[in-house]
C-alpha cells in the first residue's frame, strides 16, 4: 500500500510547512517550533559516551496549543494511570467527580498476580464520587470516611493513595492532613498525590508528582506509620530494582526472568506487579534499572542522592538492545555476572535467530511512523531494525528535552520528528508519508486503519505482549507481522470503484 | 525457554508455562511480602456472606467499580449525532483523552473531540483566552460547521461562563458571528453521563430553537435516541421501521454513521449526523419523542416551553415497549402499522414461544443506565424469566418508584428488588447471598462473573471486550429477536459448559433443544 517515498529530509520539510498551513498565523508559529528532521549530529563527541546518531531539535513539554486533538492527557493520568495504579496491594482512591477513575479503569494492561478486591486491587475503581455539595463543602470529611470504609471492607489493604482530581486543589481540601490522620488511625500507608489534571502541560507532570510522593510518603515516611520494617530481608549483593517497567501484557515478567537467568536478585518492580513493600525496601538494593526513564528518572536520582545507589537505563526491546543492556548490566556487577549474561545471551540466540528468519522476510524494508509516549518513541527503534523495518517518523506525547536527546541515539537523519503532535498533523503525516505501519494508542488507531494503513497500539501492545525480554521479541515479530501482512489491506477499494489498485498479492501466514 | 519462533506464545499461554510459574512464585514468596494465603482464603470467604453484604450496604462516602461515567462523555457522544459537529470540551486536556479512548474502545471507531487545555494558569485566570484561541484553532484545522462546546468540572468549580466566553471568541473573530457554536454546562460531579447527554442535546435545541418562530406541521415527530452505545444498529432500525410507517419525521442527534464509517482508504472526520436545518425545522414537530426518558429530562421540558407534545419511552426493546412505541407513532402520524411491521412482531412472538422453556423462570441480575434496566427488567419478564437484582448507579429513588409497579403487575417480578444509586461493588454482595442465573450489563460485569461464577451478558455501553455487538440492534421487533438470541446463547454455552466432563456430566450434553 506504500507509496514510493524517500527518506528525504528536505521532502519533509516540506510536509511540515504544509501541515502548518492550516493553522492560525500565531499558532502555525508556537507548533513550528515542535515539528523537525533529524538532523546529522554534530561533532562535539560527549567524553565516554556514544556520539548520538542525529540531532532531534524540537520543543518540548510546553503547553498544548487550545482548541486541537493533543493525544495528551493529564497529571492525573499520569499519577494514577501510570505510576501508582500498578501497586496492587494498595487502594488507589480517585477522589473527586466519578469520570477519571471510571476512564481509567482498567484500560492500561499492568498485569498482577492476586485475588482481586482480596489482597490486589489494581483492576477496580474506587472513587469518593464527588457531588455537588462536595465541591461546595469540601470533600475532607467524605475523605476520611471512604478510608474508614475501604478499612472495613478491604483489611488486607496494605495501604491507600489519595489520586486528586481536578476539583480537590481547586476547593482548597487539605488532603495530607486527612492522610496523617487516618495513617495513624489505621496504622496504614496512606499518600496523598496532588496530581490534579490541570497542573502541568500533560501527563509528564504527574510523573514527577507521583515520584515525589513515592520519596515524601513512603521513603520519607511523612504520614508517620512504619508498616513493614523489612524484618528478615537480608540484601545481597545482586540485589536491582527494576524501574519504570509496569507489565503491560507482562512485559516486567519478560524482563525479570532474565534478570533473574543473569544472576540478579529483582526486589523490586516498579510499578507493575508491585507491593507496597518492594517500593519500600528499595533504597536497599544495589543497583536501579530504569527502562521508562521518563516516568520515574525523578526517583532514581533522589535515590542516588540521599542511598548512594546508581542507576542505569536500559532496553530490552529487540535483540540488539537486549544483548547490549544485558551486557552493561552485567559489566556492573563484575566477571561472574558478565560470564551468565553471555550464556544467556547464547542461550536465546536460537530463538532470536528464528524468529528473525521467519519474520524478516516478511517486514524487511517497511516503513514505520510512531507516536507513543515515554520511552517507546525511541526504545523500539531497534526492535523494528532487527526485523529490516525502517522508522520514518517519532515523537512523544509529553517527552523532555533530554528524551530527544536520547532520541539522537536511535534515529537516523531525515526522520521526521514531531512532540505532542495534534490529531490534525499526524493524520496529515501519515497521508503524505504513507508508512507501512503506524504505532501509536488507541484515538489514532481507527483513523488510520480507515485509511486503509496497518496499525499497532504501542501503548497497550493492542491486547497483545508482552513486548520485553526475548519471549516478547517473539510476540512483536509476530504482531507486526500480523498487523502488516493481513488480506484486509488488500481489500479496501471496491473492484468497480476506477481508481481501484489490484489487491496486492500478499505471503500467506504460515 | 517456553517461547519459540515455530508457535509463538502470547502472554496467555507464555505465563502459564513453568518457568514463569516458578518465577512467580519466587517472587511472591521472597518479595512481595503479602498475606498468607489462608488469610487472603479467609477474607475471600467473608466478602461472599451476608455479614459483608450488610457492611457493604453500609457504605456512604465509598464508590467502588460505579456503573457510570461523568456528565461531558454524555455530552461529546451527543455532539456526535449531529452533522460536521465538533465537540470542543472546556477544561483541562486529559478529560478529552478519556472520553475519546472511552467511546473508541466501545466502537472500535474514531472518536474526535478536541480541548481547551486549561492550565494552572487558567484556573487562577478563567478560561477565556483557551475559548478565545482555541475555538479559533478548532474552525480552522478541522472545518466543522458546528462547533459543541460543554465542560469539565474544573471549568465549572472556577465558574467559566460559556455563553459570554463564546460571544467574547466570536467578537475576537475565532469563528464567524453567524457560526453555529452551541454550549452546554457538563459539570461531572452532578448527575452522570446521560444527563450530560440531556443537557448537550437541549444546548444544541436552544441554539437553533430560541428566537425562531414556530410553524406547527402536524403529524411530524422530532425523536431523541438518548445515551445508547448500540446507537449503531439501534438507530437505523428506528429508521427503518419510521420509513415503513411513512412518517414524517427528524432524529435529534443520529451518530450511527459518525460512529460506523467505512474502511476504504479515506478517513472521514464527520459522518452522517442530524442536518442542521433539520435540527432547527424539528422546533415544528408536534410532537417530542425520547425514546430514553432519562436522558431527556430537561429537553423534553425545555420542548415543552413552545407548546411541542412530548412523549418518552424506556429503550425499545422487546415485545410491549415496541408496540408502545409504534402506536404512539401511529396516533401522531395518523398512520397505521404496516402489515411488515405486524409480521416481523409476530415472528419475535413465534421465536419467544419455540425457546419460552429455557428461559422461563430464569433469574437474573440486572445493571446500566436507569432506562436500560427497566427496558431490560420488562424484556425479561416478556420471556418468562424473573429479575432478581435490577440495579443501576445513576438511577434515583424516583427511578426505583416507576420502576417498582412493573415488577408488581408481573408474578415474575414479585421477588425483584430495585437497587438505586448502587454500585457494581453492591451487586458482588448481592450475587454471593442471593444467587441468579445470568448477570446483564456491560463489560464491567466481567470481573463479578469471574468473582461470583454467574454467566454475563453483555447488552450495553460500554463494550470493551467483545466486537460488533453494537452493529446490530436491540430495539424493535428485529432487535428484540437479536436480545432473544444472545440470552439463548448463553444459556445453551452455560448449559454445554457444565454438561461437557464425559463421563461424569455429559449425559446432558444434548444434541438438539
Amino acid at each position: 500500500m506504500s507509496l514510493d517515498y524517500e527518506n528525504d529530509g528536505e521532502a519533509m520539510e516540506r510536509i511540515i510547512e504544509e501541515v502548518l498551513d492550516a493553522y492560525p498565523e500565531k499558532f502555525a508559529k508556537r507548533r513550528k517550533k515542535h515539528l523537525s528532521v533529524a538532523t546529522p549530529a554534530g561533532e562535539a563527541e560527549e567524553h565516554g559516551e556514544v556520539k548520538p546518531l542525529t540531532e532531534c531539535d524540537v520543543k518540548s513539554n510546553i503547553k498544548s496549543v487550545p482548541g486541537v486533538m493533543t493525544i495528551r492527557g493529564c497529571a492525573y493520568a499520569g499519577s494514577k494511570g501510570v505510576v501508582w495504579g500498578p501497586i496492587k496491594d494498595m487502594v488507589h482512591i480517585s477522589h473527586g467527580p466519578v469520570g477519571c477513575g471510571q476512564y481509567s479503569w482498567s484500560q492500561r494492561r499492568n498485569y498482577y498476580i492476586g485475588k482481586t478486591g482480596i489482597d490486589s486491587f489494581v483492576t477496580m475503581q474506587f472513587t469518593s464520587d464527588f457531588q455537588e455539595r462536595d465541591i461546595v463543602f469540601g470533600g475532607d470529611k467524605k475523605l476520611e470516611k471512604v478510608i474508614d470504609e475501604i478499612d472495613a471492607l478491604f483489611p488486607l489493604a496494605n495501604g491507600t493513595t489519595i489520586q486528586s482530581e481536578c476539583p480537590i486543589g481547586l476547593i482548597g481540601d487539605d488532603i495530607e492532613a486527612v492522610s496523617k490522620k487516618k495513617a495513624k488511625e489505621h496504622g496504614k500507608t496512606i499518600v496523598p498525590v496532588r496530581c490534579e489534571g490541570f497542573r502541568g502541560v500533560s501527563q509528564s507532570l504527574g510523573h514527577h508528582i507521583a515520584n515525589d510522593a513515592v520519596r515524601d510518603w513512603v521513603f520519607e515516611n511523612k504520614g508517620g506509620v512504619e508498616q513493614n520494617p523489612d524484618t528478615g530481608f537480608v540484601p545481597g549483593p545482586y540485589d536491582v530494582n527494576v524501574i519504570g517497567d509496569y507489565n503491560i501484557g507482562g512485559d516486567a515478567w519478560a524482563s525479570r526472568i532474565l534478570l533473574e537467568e543473569i544472576g540478579l536478585r529483582v526486589v523490586g518492580n516498579w510499578s507493575g506487579d508491585a507491593t507496597l513493600a518492594e517500593i519500600e525496601r528499595a533504597p536497599k538494593a544495589k543497583l536501579n534499572l530504569i527502562h521508562c526513564y521518563r516516568s520515574m528518572n525523578y526517583i532514581c536520582r533522589y535515590m542516588e542522592e540521599k542511598y548512594g545507589i546508581s542507576w542505569m537505563e536500559y532496553n530490552f526491546f529487540g535483540p540488539s538492545q537486549i544483548e547490549a543492556s544485558l551486557r552493561a548490566i552485567a559489566k556492573h556487577f563484575g566477571p561472574e555476572i558478565e560470564e551468565k549474561a553471555e550464556a544467556v545471551i547464547a542461550k536465546y540466540r536460537p530463538l532470536v535467530d528464528a524468529v528473525i528468519a521467519k519474520y524478516r522476510p516478511r517486514l524487511e524494508g517497511k516503513t514505520v511512523m510512531l507516536y507513543v509516549g515515554g520511552l517507546r518513541p525511541r526504545h523500539v527503534i531497534t526492535a523494528y531494525e532487527d526485523l529490516g523495518m525502517e522508522i520514518v517518523g517519532t515523537g512523544y506525547e509529553f517527552g523532555h528535552n533530554d528524551d530527544y536527546q536520547r532520541t539522537g541515539h536511535y534515529v537516523k537523519k531525515g526522520t521526521l520528528i514531531y512532540d505532542d503532535v495534534t490529531g490534525y498533523e499526524l493524520e496529515k503525516f501519515i497521508e503524505k508519508v504513507r508508512p507501512d505501519l503506524v504505532g501509536s494508542g488507541i484515538k489514532e488507531k481507527y483513523p488510520v486503519q480507515k485509511m486503509g494503513i496497518p496499525f499497532r497500539q504501542m501503548h497497550s501492545w493492542d491486547y497483545s505482549g508482552p513486548y520485553h525480554g526475548y519471549d516478547g521479541f517473539a510476540i512483536f515479530a509476530r504482531d507486526m507481522d500480523l498487523a502488516i501482512n493481513n488480506p484486509v489491506w488488500g481489500l479496501m477499494k471496491a473492484p468497480w470503484k476506477k481508481d481501484a489498485e489490484p489487491a496486492p498479492t500478499l505471503v500467506a501466514a504460515e | 525457554m517456553p517461547q519459540s519462533a515455530e508457535k509463538v506464545l502470547d502472554h496467555a499461554p507464555l505465563f502459564r508455562e513453568p518457568e514463569y510459574k516458578d518465577m512467580l512464585a519466587a517472587k511472591k514468596a521472597n518479595f512481595e511480602c503479602g498475606v498468607s494465603d489462608a488469610r487472603v482464603t479467609e477474607i475471600a470467604d467473608w466478602t461472599k456472606s451476608w455479614d459483608y453484604r450488610e457492611k457493604n450496604f453500609a457504605r456512604e462516602a465509598l464508590t467502588v467499580n460505579p456503573a457510570k461515567a461523568c456528565q461531558p462523555l454524555g455530552a461529546v457522544f451527543a455532539a456526535a449525532g449531529f452533522e460536521r459537529t465538533m465537540s470542543f470540551v472546556h477544561g483541562s486536556q486529559g478529560c478529552v483523552a478519556y472520553y475519546r479512548s472511552h467511546l473508541s474502545r466501545h466502537f472500535k471507531e474514531p472518536s474526535s473531540a478536541v480541548s481547551s487545555s486549561m492550565t494552572e494558569d487558567a484556573a487562577v485566570f478563567g478560561g477565556l483566552n483557551n475559548m478565545v484561541d482555541g475555538l479559533a484553532n478548532t474552525y480552522s484545522l478541522y472545518a466543522p460547521k458546528m462547533i459543541a462546546v460543554s465542560t469539565t468540572c474544573m471549568a465549572e468549580v472556577i465558574g467559566d461562563d460559556l455563553h459570554s466566553f463564546i460571544q467574547t471568541a466570536k467578537d475576537k473573530g475565532s469563528v464567524p458571528q453567524s457560526f453555529d457554536v452551541p454550549f452546554a454546562h457538563t459539570p461531572a460531579f452532578v448527575g452522570s453521563h446521560v444527563d450530560g447527554y440531556d443537557n448537550m442535546v437541549k444546548g444544541v435545541l436552544e441554539h437553533f430553537w430560541k428566537g425562531r418562530t414556530r410553524s406547527e406541521v402536524k403529524g411530524k415527530v422530532a425523536i431523541i435516541p438518548g445515551f445508547d452505545g448500540y446507537c449503531v444498529g439501534n438507530n437505523r432500525e428506528l429508521k427503518r421501521l419510521l420509513d415503513l410507517m411513512g412518517v414524517d419525521y427528524v432524529l435529534i442527534g443520529d451518530a450511527s454513521d459518525q460512529f460506523d464509517t467505512p474502511a476504504d482508504g479515506e478517513f472521514r472526520m464527520y459522518d452522517g449526523g442530524t442536518r442542521l436545518e433539520d435540527v432547527a425545522g424539528a422546533q415544528d414537530a408536534e410532537y417530542v419523542l425520547s425514546l430514553q426518558s432519562w436522558c431527556t429530562r430537561r429537553t423534553l421540558e425545555y420542548a415543552a416551553t413552545f407548546g411541542i407534545k412530548t412523549a418518552s419511552f424506556h429503550y425499545p426493546m422487546g415485545i410491549q415497549a415496541t408496540d408502545e412505541l409504534l402506536l404512539k407513532l401511529s396516533e401522531i402520524s395518523g398512520k397505521p402499522i404496516p402489515a411488515e411491521i405486524e409480521r416481523e412482531r409476530g415472528r419475535l412472538v413465534d421465536a419467544m414461544a419455540d425457546s419460552q422453556a429455557h428461559l422461563h423462570g430464569k433469574k437474573y441480575a440486572i445493571y446500566g443506565d436507569p432506562d436500560f434496566a427497566t427496558a431490560f427488567t420488562r424484556f425479561v419478564l416478556e420471556t418468562g424469566g424473573e429479575p432478581t437484582h435490577v440495579l443501576s448507579t445513576n438511577g434515583t429513588k424516583h427511578w426505583e418508584e416507576e420502576l417498582q409497579p412493573v415488577l408488581d403487575a408481573s408474578p415474575f417480578g414479585r421477588d425483584a428488588t430495585i437497587y438505586p444509586l448502587k454500585d457494581l461493588w453492591h451487586m458482588r454482595s448481592l450475587l454471593f447471598t442471593e444467587k441468579v442465573d445470568f448477570l446483564v450489563g456491560n463489560s464491567y460485569g466481567k470481573y463479578l462473573e469471574r468473582d461470583t461464577g454467574t454467566p454475563l451478558i453483555r447488552l450495553t455501553f460500554p463494550v470493551f471486550d467483545r466486537h460488533h455487538h453494537h452493529r446490530f440492534p436491540l430495539w424493535g421487533y428485529q432487535g428484540g429477536l437479536r436480545v432473544l438470541t444472545t440470552l439463548l446463547d448463553k444459556v445453551f454455552d452455560t448449559l454445554d459448559r457444565e454438561t461437557m466432563d464425559p463421563g461424569v456430566t455429559d449425559y446432558s450434553y444434548d444434541l438438539t433443544r
